[in-house]
């Protein structure tokens, strides 16, 4: 099904969870912070990429390791932007997008099961200049792949993934913000997902000043399913913001959304917003939504936001959940009355918050290495002797 | 020589309509070697007895002491007490998502040790205290207590008593919601480790069934916040046969 028959068959709905999208960068007005979608963003930190600021930058490497099947194209032109049905819903994606002189396109062939993982890094060199970037990851049928993007140093960076998972296929990816403290990251993902395809999102957000992920999935055909897990760390004075949205366009599909977030230190802010909208024409589909915040320190703020919009009362079932909360004294008190210290109990509490989660991320080989970042997120933090 | 010497207990908590004084002055000495058994009614303070001892922070101590060895407990943090030698086994045992219990209970021994303990044995010991309490080996890979049926998690506490090996061990109502066979189980595990060297225990029951099984040296009847009675195993006799009326309905007609 293409872009154009699937908006066809779709009834108009009036949703406040979106604003409608446009390629055009002048239909997006600059954002004052007072739009809905910009009211949790400190855009004076943004390097006016909300604005106009120049997006040539080049201050950045990128290497790319995959195994011999795998196709990486560059295409200098125009052709591949919005092949998933992306319509950039904010001046900042729709500039990325513009600005963008080349797409990145990997595709994962079909019926080709990847014995390894496809590594995409870039790795910034410098805040000056803003960069835009874009990448097409296309699993095509029934392949079964893991890709693994990697964004380290300094950057100033706006970016949009466009991911097709087309019918049959099962594409995970694992999205690691790993930056130096000053970089700024703006990026879209959009994710369109076919027939009884399935798609894994891991998104592991910890380094950088401002990152903002704007990550949104539909549905091309019946029976897909999505999976999105989060985990995030908040230090002093960080800003980590997600919003998603998952469009329910098409009957027996189903949406598991689980991120969990931990903030530290004076103004460390972070911002969940979790949308679902389930399409009249969406029956039969099962959806679950969840945010959870823990709260290491005063002078932190976590938001959490879940919408469920529903346009039919076929479902399987519909649920959402957000919780932020401090340490839970009464784990503390169990783990201590072991005679575990304080501090150690408290490592051992985060630790086990982020595991729980790095547990479903299902890619073994990835798990080792998440649990490794988590340790040394930690070992900078917690362990610190901060708390 | 380890002795615990709870002397005039007095414990509140805050509540809503402000501090409600729960414990009205508790004394008890435990010596090693001895098991003694707590019992009474509902809302009598058992328990508060037990998470006051092991330094719960919702348990405000207005007044008394408890002594371990000399050393008053009430002094020390939450950890500090463990490291003394105190061990509490709970009635809801905690969970804690994502921490391994091999995790858990390597570093628990590690802090009471204060050093690791060594690698080859200590799995073999894990192992053996899993399996002494029926549990299989597996749930050492498991999250803390996340997911264990209730009797699972009063094996797993005991199977934890077994390892950790403290001198003084409170156990709050660990037979609650155990079937026999369970409790065959738990009090075997118990017997195991009071039959060691220089141990002591209090054990915290609302029924005396597991007394069959665990033969207490000394038994006390709480009521009110207050020891109303202590005597001799045939104590936890009488109250099988006539329960908890004499008690408070000496209370009610006192007041």
């Amino acid at each position: 099904m293409t872009a154009e028959v699937l908006e066809g068959a779709l009834e108009q709905v009036e949703s406040h969870l979106h604003p409608e999208g446009s390629f055009d960068v002048d239909a997006h007005a600059v954002p004052t912070g007072r739009e809905e979608i910009w009211r949790f963003t400190p855009l004076k930190r943004l390097r006016d990429i909300h604005a106009n600021a120049p997006l040539a930058g080049t201050s950045f490497e990128a290497s790319f390791d995959a195994p011999d099947n795998v196709r990486a194209d560059r295409h200098e032109d125009d052709s591949l932007k919005g092949v998933s049905g992306l319509v950039p819903w904010d001046r900042i994606s729709a500039r990325a997008l513009a600005e963008a002189t080349s797409s990145l396109a990997v595709t994962i062939p079909a019926e080709a099961v990847l014995e390894r993982p496809v590594f995409v890094t870039i790795k910034g060199t410098g805040t000056d200049e803003a960069t835009a970037a874009h990448l097409v990851i296309r699993a095509e049928k029934f392949s079964k792949a893991t890709v693994v993007l990697r964004f380290e140093g300094s950057m100033t960076l706006a970016d949009n993934v466009e991911i097709v998972v087309e019918d049959g296929a099962q594409l995970a990816v694992v999205s690691i913000d790993d930056w130096a403290d000053d970089a700024v990251h703006v990026g879209h993902r959009h994710i369109r997902v076919g027939r009884d395809a399935q798609f894994k999102h891991v998104d592991i957000t910890f380094g950088g000043d401002v990152v903002r992920h704007d990550t949104t999935a539909d549905y091309s055909g019946p029976g897909g399913a999505v999976e999105m897990l989060g985990l995030y760390f908040a230090d002093a004075g960080q800003h980590i913001e997600h919003r998603l949205f998952v469009d329910h366009t098409a009957p027996k599909t189903k949406s598991h959304v689980v991120y969990k977030g931990a903030l530290q230190g004076e103004k460390a802010h972070t911002v969940w917003i979790g949308n679902v909208l389930i399409r009249k024409v969406a029956e039969g589909i099962e959806t679950y939504e969840e945010n959870r915040n823990l709260v290491l320190t005063d002078g932190c703020q976590a938001d959490s936001v879940p919408n469920l919009e529903i346009e039919t009362g076929e479902i399987e079932g519909a649920g959402h959940a957000s919780a932020t909360a401090r340490f839970d004294d009464e784990q503390l008190f169990y783990l201590r009355s072991r005679g575990i210290s304080e501090k150690e109990a408290q490592r051992l509490v985060v630790h086990g918050f982020f595991n729980d989660l790095i547990r479903q991320v299902g890619v073994a080989e990835l798990e080792e290495s998440l649990a490794a970042t988590v340790e040394a997120e930690l070992a900078k933090n917690v362990l610190a002797g901060a708390l | 020589m380890s002795t615990l010497e709870i002397k005039n207990l007095q414990v509140s908590v805050d509540t809503e309509d402000g501090a409600k004084e729960i414990l009205k002055g508790v004394t008890l000495t435990i010596k090693d070697g001895e098991t003694h058994a707590i019992m009474g009614p509902n809302g009598s303070g058992k328990s508060t007895t037990a998470y006051s001892i092991a330094g719960h922070p919702k348990y405000q101590i207005t007044g008394g002491e408890v002594l371990l060895d000399g050393e008053n407990v009430l002094e020390m943090s939450v950890d500090e007490r463990a490291r003394a030698g105190l061990f509490l086994a709970m009635q809801y045992p905690v969970e804690v998502p994502g921490v391994s219990m091999s995790n858990f209970l390597r570093t628990a021994k590690t802090a009471l040790d204060g050093e690791a303990p060594k690698l080859r044995t200590w799995v073999k010991d894990v192992n053996g205290a899993l399996d002494r309490m029926k549990l299989d080996t597996a749930f050492s890979s498991r999250s803390v207590n996340e997911g264990f049926s209730g009797g699972e998690k009063k094996r797993a506490e005991i199977a934890q008593l077994d390892l950790l090996d403290p001198k003084f061990a409170i156990l709050d109502e660990i037979d609650s919601g155990l079937d026999i066979d369970a409790l065959k189980v738990v009090s075997d595990g118990i017997n195991d480790y009071a039959a060691r060297e220089g141990k002591g225990l209090l054990l915290i029951t609302h029924y005396t069934r597991i007394l069959r099984y665990v033969k207490p040296d000394v038994v006390h009847v709480f009521v009110d916040g207050r020891i109303a009675e202590s005597g001799g195993p045939e104590l936890a006799d009488e109250l099988e046969a006539n329960g908890y009326e004499k008690y408070v309905g000496t209370q009610a007609a006192g007041v």
